[in-house]
């Protein structure tokens, strides 16, 4: 399909003659969209990027269902959105509070406390993308009975980006202008055109607060506030009790804003423990509903599916599992730093080494035998949305090739079957955080490697080490002091704007930043920093998507990046669980409208 | 006897001071963070993540933040939880019930089965009774908690489906039903606990008592024609205990820091799965805390030790 | 009238009459000789990985079956072996020597220096494990790595770390036996008989104390093999390609009820190792035990 004929398309539904979920099918016919399909009909003005895609909830009154009994195996440890510094604890923020719109699995805007999706048919987005007005549904209490209002998203605005306050969310609002219009009606105003405008007061980053109780703790007394225990939201349950760090419980709103919702009466969401068990809890003994990212091997779990008691669910997202191979050279300490930025990887600057690299990596195997369903081998890094899928890039696995390529190159064979080249040897150290999968994983990669005459050096760091921002630590991941490292990388929102900035030059990660910088594999192309300036002002869906998919192209075929399986979101349920999922919010986004069917 | 107690206590000030400095120092200095999960989340920039370590004085210099935490501390406030921003003493609290409960029961069910088990296998040794016992302790103590808890959950919750494996602190029912289903649920991690301490202990019980049912004034006491079990209790047992007080003071205070493996197996919500998410977390109050009280404790028992000795041997003199 | 033996062979006589110590020894023996040599008899890969043979149980090809990648459990065992076995008595042996000379010096000078090593005692005892291993790696593991090389500079990082854990208990346990029986007769008599110092400890009172050490010892090589795993666990002890006994055991638990043979045999492999050195252990401490009439 070219630009032409989507041209064409939104033409005809915008004439009424094609209906928006006709248009949805036929660009998904070609592998070309879903999640933000809709988003293109929004700003090419034809109908509002609202969500027709999340199931229709069947109860016919509120309550009446018993008790709703989730599992998480690692703990939601706070309730206040703004300070929740992982998906745990976003979503037991999300019990409680709600956003203006939460994204649906088909990566559209499903609109909660908003009133419609900002369009600009319906005058929501302005026309040189410079703002976004929310309408707010009417009619919405707080728990404690307060009406909620514009004043409160306005509030949320300002206690994000305060400093003092020093919140998770304060990325999403710091650049922007939030301005009240009416008592239901706010205005986002950006500071250059946004293609992505959906981004504060939405999903994860957009729980909204009440103002009424938290304004008098806005700056550095954040933490005194009694809301932060006991939090008071707009949801489909209320708070009756929480323990950080094992449980959440939560009744019936009776008030909610939305007919028959909630189904169930009570809530428990239980904390801690390992995945493999919670697994068997909800699939093997059904002593609950509802288990989160399951972890585990899929083997196992189709064992416990097999019990015929629970199922398992995967919903895709933009989660990819990858390898980068050092651009910089980790040996050589320059005025205490290592891998610095600009410097050249001794063997990684030449091609030969890193094609043979990605045509020693089985991601069949990995697929197979390691991750499952929990990981499909794929060839992109930018994997969804699907319309800014790149269909140029395959992966294959060879090892008498790479042997082909290194012996091309120079590379040749020593005594000790490792090869080198200008006394340079192909021996590297390989590392990534503890996890048995990734473990494995380096297990598969480094038995091909030395078939190749590469030798791997594997090493696995503690996770909370790995992942921290310490400076002062050399085994962290944006230090990247080893010449391969391993891990995943989420993409929160259904735009790829956030994630693909990983490899923009200007964000190399080094001793100038802190190691703050996002570029970890210190990879520089000028085409890419260019195509990405060009997508950051890009109005035009299309030619954007086309952008993202040649910065994918061109990170991927350095052979720098080397994509190894996508990683949905895995969970269990019980066969008789209605819930609604989505890879591009939270687990519980849509809790109000889970029910059981009997 | 009371000098040196009065001794001793003095010294444990300066020496929990002590303790605290070397505490404080390796917390600082271990790496890692509590902003793991924000690492790898493109929604949250660089900056924010160094702006929130700013804000919990993490990159101040260690000194500085020790003296800090001490002069909080001995005003009483014990710090706030870097992770989940609650007061560490509310944390702690709300989990000591179920600690105090959970291994306290397996330590009782520890001695329960270790002092009966090793004196009886010790009167007779290398009977079949003592092999037995010597065969079930070898399997207790080679088995990493974390099989046998396992095993354990295979068993009576997924096949034979007699018991819960996931611990709830807060069950809905009031009565006897309360009490049945707390039971229920308890008796698979003391149990995985209690043999595995419980075997250990055997040996050392066992051991203890072969040592001295040889000595002299137990022949003498047999001689005199004293009934055997007398023996055993009066002269035996009492001159064995010294080796057993000194493993189960040393034992004590894991009554209040928890047993990491197990609680995380059962998902009980006790201090040692506290503990060990803040450790992973690098949520340095928490650890603090908990280090802390467990070191008091430790001082505590092991004191308490030092005076049972005494009281088991008269001929123990204090210098 | 039989010919005067020495205390030795007086000792080695009474040990082969425990029958149980004679067997467990030869077990003990067979082990080691096992791990030792075995990889050169039973010549599989460690780290084969074969997909087509996941998760099989014994067979003729793959005595002890195979894990979920495939690679040879016998040969993972008996390679793991010898680490595993390496680090429980290495680590056992630091244990247990720092255990008993800090036990027996405080145990016999009690006052001041008696108050310094329990003050040091209480502090090990007190310390948080992980955040202190953590740190110990972050802080040795690449200089010691660069001196010694990966393998045995994680060998030695990973006994010191767990004996410098395990000495405690020892040291109490021997402090306390000092304790009551430096006040004993015997020792008294050998006092007045102006026996020195280090004669009354080496001599007199030591052999005395030695029953709960020698268990303790046992325990602590039980002990040492499992927290290998732990560590391995963290990903602080030997890289995750080596397959020790404790790893193995760990990697198997979420398959253990279909793939039972995959935990067995380290599980059994630790058990026996356990179960013969504490009944060498028993047997010792009954030879030289110098009041056993037999």
């Amino acid at each position: 399909m070219t630009e032409d004929d989507l041209r064409r398309l939104i033409a005809r539904v915008k004439s009424g003659r094609l209906s928006r979920r006709g248009f949805v099918k036929r660009v998904a016919a070609v592998g070309l969209t879903a999640p933000m399909a809709t988003q293109i009909l929004a700003i090419a003005g034809a109908a509002p990027a609202a969500s027709q895609s999340v199931p229709t909830y069947r109860p016919t009154r509120r309550g009446g269902g018993g008790s709703l009994k989730i599992l998480y195996w690692q703990a939601a440890t706070l309730l206040n959105p703004h300070f929740a510094t992982g998906t745990t604890n976003q979503d037991g923020s999300r019990v409680f509070y709600e956003p203006l719109a939460g994204w649906a699995g088909d990566g559209t805007l499903h609109a909660i406390l908003a009133a419609e999706i900002p369009s600009i048919e319906n005058g929501g987005l302005a026309a040189d993308g410079k703002s976004v007005t929310w309408k707010l549904k009417r009619g919405v209490r707080w728990h404690d009975g307060q009406p909620f209002t514009a004043d409160d998203v306005v509030f949320n605005w300002e206690y994000a980006r305060n400093p003092a306050t020093a919140t998770v969310t304060s990325g999403s609002y710091r650049d922007v202008n939030v301005v009240k219009v009416d008592d239901f009606t706010v205005r986002v105003e950006f500071q250059q055109a946004s293609p992505f405008w959906a981004d504060a007061f939405v999903g994860s980053q957009g729980m909204i607060i009440p103002k009424h109780l938290f304004q008098a703790h806005n700056g550095a007394n954040s933490r005194d506030a009694p809301a932060n225990l006991r939090p008071v939201g707009t949801s489909a349950y209320r708070f009756v009790s929480f323990t950080p760090g094992d449980t959440i419980r939560a009744e019936l709103n009776p008030n909610y804003h939305m007919d028959n919702r909630p189904y169930f009466d009570t809530l428990e969401i239980k904390g801690g423990g390992d995945a493999t068990s919670a697994a068997r809890a909800v699939m093997q003994t059904a002593d609950y509903d509802y288990a989160w990212n399951l972890a585990v091997e899929d083997e196992i779990l189709k064992r416990l599916e097999a019990v015929g008691r629970g199922k398992v669910n995967i919903v895709e997202g933009g989660g990819i599992e990858f390898m980068m191979l050092n651009a910089a050279d980790p040996t050589t300490e320059v005025d205490g730093e290592r891998a610095v930025p600009g410097s050249r990887h001794p063997a990684f600057s030449d091609p030969a080494v890193r094609q043979a690299m990605a045509l020693l990596v089985d991601r069949n195997s990995l697929e197979q035998f390691i991750y499952g369903r929990g990981g499909p081998a794929v060839a992109n890094f930018l994997l969804n949305p699907p319309r800014f899928r790149s269909p140029n890039m395959r992966w294959e696995f060879n090892v008498q090739k790479a042997n082909e390529v290194l012996d091309a190159a120079g590379w040749v064979r020593g005594r000790d079957n490792i090869r080198a080249k200008n006394g340079v040897r192909l021996r590297f150290v390989y590392q990534t955080s503890v996890n048995t999968p990734r473990q494995r994983t380096q297990a598969i990669i480094k038995q091909a490697a030395t078939r190749a005459g590469i030798d791997l050096e594997l090493k696995s760091v503690t996770a909370s080490v790995f992942f921290s921002s310490d400076v002062a630590n050399p085994d962290t991941f944006t230090k990247f002091y080893a010449d391969v490292q391993m891990y995943t990388t989420t993409m929160p929102q259904a735009d790829p704007q956030r994630f693909m900035n990983q490899f923009v030059s200007w964000e190399m990660s080094g001793k100038a930043n802190n190691w703050q910088g996002r570029n970890i594999v210190r990879w520089k192309s000028d085409e890419y920093d260019a195509a990405f300036r060009a997508a950051e002002g890009e109005l035009d869906p299309i030619k954007r998507a086309a952008l993202f998919i040649q910065m994918n192209d061109l990170v991927v075929g350095s052979n720098h990046v080397i994509p190894l399986v996508g990683r949905p979101t895995v969970s269990g349920s019980l066969n008789n669980l209605r819930h609604v999922l989505s890879g591009w919010d939270n687990t519980l986004w849509l809790l109000g409208d889970w029910y059981r069917e009997t | 006897m009371t000098q040196y107690l009065i001794r001793r206590l003095l010294i444990a000030i300066p020496s929990l001071l002590g303790i605290s400095v070397v505490l404080f120092t390796v917390l600082a200095l271990a790496p890692g963070d509590p902003f793991e999960e924000l690492a790898t989340n493109p929604a949250v920039p660089p900056e924010v993540r160094a702006a929130l370590r700013a804000s919990l004085g993490i990159d101040d210099p260690v000194h500085i933040r020790y003296f800090r935490w001490l002069a909080a501390m001995l005003q009483g406030n014990w710090g706030f939880s870097f992770v989940s921003r609650v007061d560490v003493d509310q944390l702690i609290l709300q989990r000591l019930p179920t600690t105090l409960l959970v291994i306290g029961a397996s330590q009782i069910l520890a001695l329960a089965i270790a002092l009966p088990i090793g004196v009886y296998a010790a009167t007779r040794p290398y009977s079949i009774f003592d092999q037995i016992a010597n065969t079930l302790a070898f399997i207790g103590f080679s088995l990493p908690t974390f099989f046998t808890g396992l095993l354990m959950i295979l068993l009576f919750s997924i096949y034979l489906d007699w018991l819960p494996f996931v611990y709830r602190a807060n069950i809905e029912a009031t009565g006897w039903r309360f009490y049945w289903e707390h039971l229920r649920q308890t008796i698979m991690p003391v149990l995985v606990l209690g043999l595995f301490q419980g075997a250990a202990w055997t040996r050392f019980v066992r051991s203890a008592v072969l040592d001295v049912i040889r000595l002299d004034h137990v022949t003498t006491a047999r001689a005199k024609g004293l009934p055997e079990g007398r023996i055993t209790i009066r002269h035996v047992v009492r001159n064995a205990m010294i080796p057993v007080v000194t493993l189960v003071a040393l034992q004590m205070p894991a009554v209040f820091g928890g047993a990491i493996v197990t609680e995380q197996i059962f998902r009980v919500p006790g201090i040692g799965s506290l503990l060990i998410t803040a450790v992973l977390a690098n949520d340095t109050p928490v650890i603090m805390a908990v280090t802390f009280v467990f070191a008091c404790l430790v001082i505590f028992f092991n004191l308490l030790a030092d005076v049972l000795y005494g009281w088991l041997d008269p001929r123990i003199s204090y210098r | 009238m039989r010919a005067p033996v020495s205390p030795w062979q007086e000792a080695w006589r009474r040990f082969r009459k425990h029958r149980l110590a004679v067997v467990c020894a030869f077990i003990l023996a067979t082990l080691i000789f096992a791990v030792l040599f075995g990889p050169w008899i039973w010549t599989l890969p460690v780290d084969d990985i074969d997909f087509s043979v996941r998760l099989q149980g014994p067979s003729l090809a793959h005595p002890l079956g195979t894990d979920d990648l495939g690679q040879d459990l016998l040969a993972r065992v008996l390679y793991g072996g010898r680490i595993s076995l390496a680090v429980g008595f290495a680590a056992m042996a630091v244990a247990v020597c720092v255990g008993v000379v800090v036990g027996s010096v405080a145990g016999m000078s009690g006052g001041r220096l008696d108050a310094a090593l329990m003050w040091i005692t209480d502090l090990f005892l007190s310390l948080p494990q992980l955040p202190l291993l953590l740190l110990i790696i972050y802080l040795f593991r690449d200089s010691l790595t660069k001196v010694v090389g990966q393998e045995l500079g994680v060998f030695i990082m990973v006994v010191t770390v767990i004996g410098i854990f395990n000495w405690m208990p020892v040291a109490r346990l021997v402090r306390a036996q000092f304790f009551s029986l430096r006040e004993k007769e015997f020792v008294e008599a050998a006092r007045a008989l102006g026996a020195s110092r280090l004669r009354l400890v080496v001599v007199h009172i030591l052999p005395n104390a030695l029953g709960p050490v020698i268990v303790a010892a046992t325990i602590d090589v039980a002990a040492a093999i499992i927290a290998e795993s732990t560590l391995s666990f963290l990903g602080l002890g030997f890289p995750p390609d080596i397959p020790t006994w404790g790893r193995l055991l760990f990697d198997a638990k979420d398959n253990l009820d279909f793939a039972p043979h995959w935990a067995l045999f380290p599980g059994l492999a630790i058990f026996l190792t356990v179960l013969s050195i504490n009944f060498v252990g028993d047997g010792l401490r009954d030879a030289l035990d110098p009041r056993r009439v037999q």
